[in-house]
């Protein structure tokens, strides 16, 4: 089990040496240089020739890539916060510490301080979403898959089916205009304060209400499929012809069955929800990490890019390390040889 | 064993009995979006109040689709389309759900044929069995793991309380199938259905699993419904038997009574079909049933065997409506012509020519295979393993699964490579060189059959185009009309038409594809041929057939055969020597005359003392029960490897040191610390009723 774990971390560490690099490198060829952007608009050339020097911008990306390194693990200080810069970017934490992502550009702050912020608001959006995807997908797919081809199945297949294949943004609209235009229960956009004179919760309705529409099917679908392959196993016909009644059968026997292969599939929805759900944060105005990422992409905001990009690959490693942990308590022939 | 004669005789008083269950006129269809299939047409039978009825008949007879009809359980597609089931006077055609959960494992319960795939691998044995009597019994859950862990010492499983806690995968076969037997008897059934309940089991699991259905039903009073193919356990088990074919009843009598005075052909050609124990090989040929079962939808009119009869005479074998009629006591049979067909009991043709002492074709000297599974951890396939084959003589490994014959097997075709030991063939040592490395000729020469001919036939091409093509790499015959006479030979060879080369291998029944591989096998001349389970995959009827094709090719090309297989009836049947092995080792080896005269290794007595024999007499044998499984051959017994199992062991000399090679003779050696004198006793179970 030690060895498990060991072997998982240096794998996320490995991913994320990796992945960053490979987000450093692309940057690369975005237009526009850090000095410029961290200047702004307008100013001067030699501001930004000035910056750009002092940054040490026109070292080669391997030396710029160690430097960053250095700076997250706390080795050397963030160069952007050097007063001699005239940026004036000021970390309450300090120059040099364990973890410093370094300065938003974007955002004129340091990027702990906004990307943290950022993830919890996506963590409430994705956190609720998935409670409610992970019993809907269930009880569709485990119906549905219980006699392939009856009545239930085709019904419930046909509404899988349907909202998988509704885009976010069209379901978005769609209950838009239904929920806040036509019938104006709740708020159309979500920014998370109360100004606009709407309760946080109710604010979180309709993101949430998006989401599941458009991801629970498809994992519906995959248990269904997993739960007809063990409704055709000799070991059900074993529990039904033991008198057991159908509902006897399928929690006692094909339930947990039907939910090992299935069970990878709805880990990945976490990630999923967390780095993926740009569009349902666009339509409402949701402060949250995804668009924070495309905003920051767009402006070519490095560290926060970095920054996102590490904490995506964790999330991911961890659901992933979460799933086999999963597997084997849920497939005794993988725990125990 | 006196299971046959004991219920036998109490079955007198009992006839008269109402039947617990009584099948009438079962029509079973099985309706697909296009056609319907009619399973079952017409089935009827009875089985009594405390007997052991037995249904026997070819793969596809229905006998399975009769169990799931009667359990009410024949899936998406089945339908009961008419006639009745009735059990303990009760209907279960159509009966509600709620009555039919009432009387699934708690009245009438099931034993599968394939134990692992019948227990939910994610659930405990213990979670498993104690279900059954919480749902019937109303047992809470304590006093149902306290009754499952009572069942499972009477299926004789050591250290239930441990058992209850494991999962199915870490139980072996055996132990799985006493488990599924536990979980039948735990709702104290009146009706257990067997479907076929030792197929895919060793013989020595086989043996014991069997024994203890026999017991447990003495105890328990349960009567059986005992599906098998297997004849010899039918005889064995059951009072009573019906033979099937293509759905229907065709003979039906106490089983003594069956298997004394076979009055069908049908029920004849199968008792024919499969080799006596007692016989060795040069006392008869093997006599197949000619053609195979037709398919529900190709029923013939009048009687279903007609095609494949002898007796068949038309105008009065091919007329509707034939009906079951009593030729004895208790004894029907559904054939027009058996009054005259009674006398004409078939003589079969003792095997002709005997060959002199031959040179050696392949010789095996210590040949060890050695798997590396990883930090200190080995599998040892073979050991150590020296014998050798004459020109054109037949030399059977025996053994059970695991016991490394199939590894023996590829090592001689270059699928693999020794690890250490010479196999000489021609004067070369073959054990370390692979098939890509092996000269054309030396390939040619050896040439293999194996036990699913599914994995040699190609299935997108053509039975004709794997043995052109083998024809073809070895040079064997030039130019396309050459070639292709040569194959029309190689199929006349094995009896086929020469329409089935254009076939593909979908298209074939199991038998056909078995001779295709053969004529493969043959097309290149070899000089060796190995035989890896040939026939164990095919029906008995069919078995016969191939068998005896085998050995007759075999003949007229003097090729030497390596027979590996598992049973020992077969192997006294065609082999001339006898190698049998035990997790690597070669326990024993001989000529058959040696393996099945006086003296033999404990685990050889135990093999033929597992065989089942349809003559009534066989059952008077001492049967030697083998306790526990084969261990991994991962981490094998220190000293003898039979060790842990052996029913004559001497003591802790066996566990700690391996047995010296006892020479009985020339070509009869036994590895046993016994010595020679005390195997030579009259330990025999043959001679021990011989004397008796
Ligand atoms: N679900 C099904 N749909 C269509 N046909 C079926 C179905 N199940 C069985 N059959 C057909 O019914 C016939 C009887 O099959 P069954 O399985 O009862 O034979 P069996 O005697 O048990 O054979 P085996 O010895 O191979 O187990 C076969 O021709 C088979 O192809
Ligand atoms: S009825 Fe005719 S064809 Fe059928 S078994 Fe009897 S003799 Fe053969
Ligand atoms: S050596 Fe001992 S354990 Fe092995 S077969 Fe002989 S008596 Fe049995
Ligand atoms: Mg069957």
């Amino acid at each position: 089990m030690a060895i498990f774990v060991a072997k998982r971390l240096a794998m996320m560490l490995l991913t994320m040496v990796a992945a960053s690099f490979l987000v450093f490198a692309v940057c690369e060829f975005t237009p526009g240089s850090v000095a410029r952007k961290s200047l702004g608009p307008f100013a001067t050339q030699e501001q930004v020739d000035f910056l750009t020097k002092k940054l040490r911008a026109d070292d080669p990306l391997l030396v710029r890539y160690g430097r960053w390194a250095g700076v997250l693990l706390g080795i050397i200080p963030d160069p952007l916060q050097d007063p001699s810069t005239g940026l004036n970017f000021k970390d309450p934490r300090g120059a040099q510490y364990f973890g410093n992502f370094g300065y938003s550009t974007l955002n004129k702050l340091p990027v702990n301080d906004v990307i943290w912020n950022r993830l919890g608001n996506t963590a409430i959006l994705a956190g609720l979403a998935f409670l409610l995807i992970v019993p809907l997908s269930i009880v569709f797919g485990i119906l549905s898959g219980l006699k392939e081809g009856g009545v239930l199945d085709r019904l419930l297949s046909v509404i899988c089916i349907t909202f998988t294949s509704i885009p976010e943004f069209a379901s978005g609209v769609f209950l838009v205009t239904l929920f806040v235009i036509l019938w104006p229960v709740l708020p159309g956009t979500s920014p998370l304060d109360t100004e606009g004179g709407w309760s946080v919760p109710s604010q979180l309705v309709l993101p949430v209400a998006v989401l599941v529409i458009y991801d629970f099917g498809y994992v519906a679908r995959m248990i269904r499929v997993s739960m007809i392959g063990v409704m055709e196993k000799p070991f059900i016909r074993t529990a039904v012809l033991k008198g057991m009644s159908t509902r006897q059968v399928v929690i006692g026997h094909a339930l947990r069955n039907a939910m090992i292969a299935p069970f990878t599939v709805l880990l990945l929805q976490i990630n999923f929800l967390i780095s993926g759900v740009v569009v349902t944060e666009l339509v409402f105005a949701y402060p949250g990490f995804g668009r924070l990422l495309l905003d920051a992409s767009l402006f070519g905001d490095i560290a926060t890019i970095e920054a996102a990009t590490l904490i995506t690959v964790a999330i991911a490693v961890t659901t992933q390390f979460v799933g086999d942990l999963g597997y084997m308590l849920l497939d005794p022939r993988i725990r125990l040889r | 064993m006196t299971m046959v004669a004991e219920p036998i005789s109490t079955q007198g008083e009992r006839a008269s009995e109402t039947p617990l269950l009584a099948v009438r006129d079962l029509r079973i269809e099985f309706r697909g979006k296009a056609e319907t299939i009619v399973a079952v047409p017409k089935l009827s039978f009875e089985v009594k109040p405390g007997e052991s009825f037995g249904l026997v008949g070819e793969s596809g007879c229905g006998k399975s689709t009769t169990a799931m009809a009667i359990m009410g359980y024949l899936g998406a597609t089945g339908v009961v389309a008419g006639g009745s089931i009735r059990f303990e006077g009760e209907e279960l055609v159509n009966a509600p759900a709620h009555k039919l959960r009432a009387i699934r494992g708690r009245r009438i319960a099931m034993v599968y044929q394939d134990p692992m795939s019948a227990l939910n691998p994610v659930k405990t044995i213990g979670a498993q069995l104690a279900e059954v009597p919480m749902l019937h019994l109303g047992a809470s859950r304590v006093e149902a793991l306290d009754m499952a862990a009572a069942m499972l010492k009477d299926v004789r499983l050591p250290d239930a309380g441990d058992m209850l806690k494991r999962y199915p995968h870490q139980l072996s076969g055996g132990q799985q199938q006493r488990v599924v037997i536990a979980m039948a008897l735990l709702g104290r059934p009146s009706l257990l259905l067997l479907d076929e309940p030792t197929t895919g089991l060793d013989v020595t699991v086989e043996s014991a699993v069997i024994d203890l259905i026999g017991e447990l039903r003495r105890r328990y009073g349960t009567s059986l419904l005992f599906i098998s193919h297997n004849l010899g356990l039918i005889a064995e088990s059951c009072d009573r038997v019906g033979i099937m074919y293509s759905g229907e009843l065709v003979e039906e009598a106490p089983t003594r009574e069956l298997f004394g005075r076979p009055r069908h052909p049908y029920t004849q050609g199968l008792i024919d079909c499969i080799p006596d124990i007692r016989q060795g090989k040069h006392s008869r040929t093997l006599a197949a049933i000619p053609g195979n079962i037709p398919l529900p939808s190709e029923r013939p009119r009048g009687c279903l065997f007609g095609p494949r009869c002898a007796g068949f005479r038309a105008g009065l074998c091919d007329r509707a409506g034939m009906t079951l009629e009593p030729v004895g006591e208790r004894h029907v049979v559904r054939c027009v012509r058996w009054p005259e067909l009674e006398v004409a009991h078939r003589e079969l043709p003792p095997l002709s020519g005997e060959s002199a002492a031959p040179a050696a074709e392949i010789t095996f000297s210590d040949i060890t295979k050695f798997y590396h599974l990883g930090y200190h951890k080995t599998l040892k396939a073979n050991e150590a393993v020296s014998f050798e084959a004459g020109k054109a003589e037949i030399v059977a490994l025996v053994g059970e699964s695991g016991c490394g014959k199939s590894t023996l097997a590829r090592i001689v075709t270059g699928l693999d490579r020794a690890t250490s030991g010479e196999i000489r063939m021609a004067g070369e040592n073959i054990a370390a060189i692979e098939a890509s490395a092996r000269p054309k000729p030396l390939l040619q020469s050896i040439q293999m059959v194996f036990q699913n001919p599914d994995s040699t036939l190609n299935p997108s091409h053509s039975a004709g185009f794997s043995i052109r093509r083998s024809l073809k790499k070895f040079g064997i015959r030039k130019g396309k009309a050459a070639i292709d006479q040569r194959m029309r030979e190689l199929l006349e060879m094995v009896r086929l038409s020469p329409d089935f080369a254009a076939r593909r291998p979908s298209q074939l029944s199991g038998g056909q594809k078995q001779r295709i591989a053969i004529a493969r096998a043959f097309a290149s001349d070899p000089s060796l041929i190995v035989a890896d389970e040939p026939v164990s995959a095919l029906d008995v009827s069919v078995q016969a057939a191939v068998v005896t094709l085998l050995l007759d090719i075999q003949k007229t090309r003097h090729a030497t055969m390596l027979f590996i297989s598992h049973d020992l009836a077969l192997v006294r049947h065609v082999a001339d020597k006898v190698v049998v092995m035990y997790l690597g080792k070669v326990m024993e080896k001989g000529t058959v005359e040696e393996i099945f005269g006086g003296a033999t290794h404990p685990y050889t007595e135990a093999l033929i003392s597992a065989i089942r024999s349809t003559k009534p007499e066989g059952a008077e044998r001492n049967r030697i029960t083998l306790t526990g499984d084969t261990p991994s051959p991962v981490d094998v017994p220190r000293g003898c490897r039979f060790a842990s199992r052996c029913h004559r062991k001497l003591g802790s000399i066996c566990d700690r040191e391996p047995p010296p090679i006892r020479r009985m003779s020339a070509t009869h050696e036994i590895a046993c610390h016994i010595p020679a004198e005390a195997l030579e006793s009259p330990r025999h179970p043959d001679e021990a009723s011989d004397r008796s």
